[in-house]
């Protein structure tokens, strides 16, 4: 993966293929330059046995084949930059994944485009779940949420392309000055 | 989050555009994009964008665009699949955002499916 917005592609749709009706993710920048990227999801959640197995690649729940590398490769790119991924999950209530990238090392990737990240999301999975975003950094805050923008358009699918063009925009627009830093 | 105000205006638009398509639900051509791990890796985000790009420029009522997991050769990805009003498929591979135009403009508006960049012709290369 070329940047942290591509591990959140990959990561949320464990999510999804939970069952899970509202992911929240977080960017959170503190002044010590570590950024938490967490991904809360009230899916199915894991047993404790596959949740000591899930960070191999040789586990996944797919029956098609042996190997799933998404979790993996967020902990090898996290682990790159001297920080880690912690996983805590319930069987019925849901799993919370977060990574931490120690953003001053020279091996840490950029966050990359969120924005277009979430709008794909969002058009990908336009009738469940809904997606929560926040991002806080020492310059500032923004929220970002479907279930609000699903109450607005009353029925419109999240997946028309004006909708889309929507929240890319107003997605950028807010992003920038939390996250421009690190974002390339 | 902007302004919901907007979203309203937003709501007024698409729901004028999507009355026309309702009468004709049978036109319907699907765009699906392979996004899992490999997907993802190999550069389908920024595909998925240039297909909802140029549908929207173009203003295309009988489209929709959508995701699927891994189709299990990895090694084309980025993947897309064009799905005809009719049922007939077509796959393409190493989909790249510059060849999107192209497959819209040719295989979705004009029936035409643009041979090179299909999987047919990837495994004779």
């Amino acid at each position: 993966m070329r940047d942290i917005s591509l591990h959140l592609s990959d990561i949320v749709q464990n999510s999804i293929t939970a069952g899970a009706s509202l992911v929240e993710i977080g960017f959170r920048l503190g002044e010590d330059r570590v950024l938490t990227v967490s991904v809360k999801d009230d899916g199915c959640g894991m047993s404790e046995e596959l949740l000591k197995r899930v960070q191999s690649p040789f586990t996944t729940t797919r029956t098609t084949r042996k190997v799933g590398l998404g979790i993996p490769l967020l902990m090898q790119n996290a682990e790159l930059s001297g920080g880690n991924v912690h996983i805590e999950s319930k069987v019925g209530e849901g799993t919370l994944i977060e990574a931490a990238f120690h953003t001053d090392s020279i091996d840490c990737l950029p966050v990359g485009d969120l924005a277009e990240t979430m709008a794909t999301l969002v058009l990908s999975n336009p009738d469940r779940p809904d997606f929560s975003l926040e991002c806080v950094s020492p310059d500032g805050g923004m929220e970002f949420s479907t279930a609000e923008i699903r109450a607005a358009l009353g029925g419109v699918s999240l997946a028309e392309p004006e909708v889309y063009q929507w929240i890319l925009s107003s997605l950028k627009e807010e992003i920038e000055p939390i996250l421009g830093g690190i974002m390339k | 989050m902007k302004s919901l105000a907007e979203l309203e205006q937003i709501r007024k638009q698409t729901l004028e555009r999507i009355n026309l398509r309702k009468e004709d639900k049978s036109d319907l051509t699907r765009v699906v994009i392979g996004m899992a791990t490999c997907g993802i890796a190999a550069g389908a985000r920024p595909v998925m964008h240039a297909f909802m790009d140029e549908i929207g420029k173009r203003q295309l009522q009988h489209v929709t665009v959508s995701q699927t997991g891994c189709i299990g050769m990895c090694r084309l990805e980025p993947m897309v699949d064009v799905i005809s009003p009719d049922g007939t498929k077509v796959t393409y591979v190493h989909v790249k955002p510059e060849m999107v135009p192209r497959i819209v403009a040719e295989h979705v508006v004009n029936g035409r499916p643009v041979e090179e960049f299909t999987i047919g012709a990837a495994e004779d290369a």
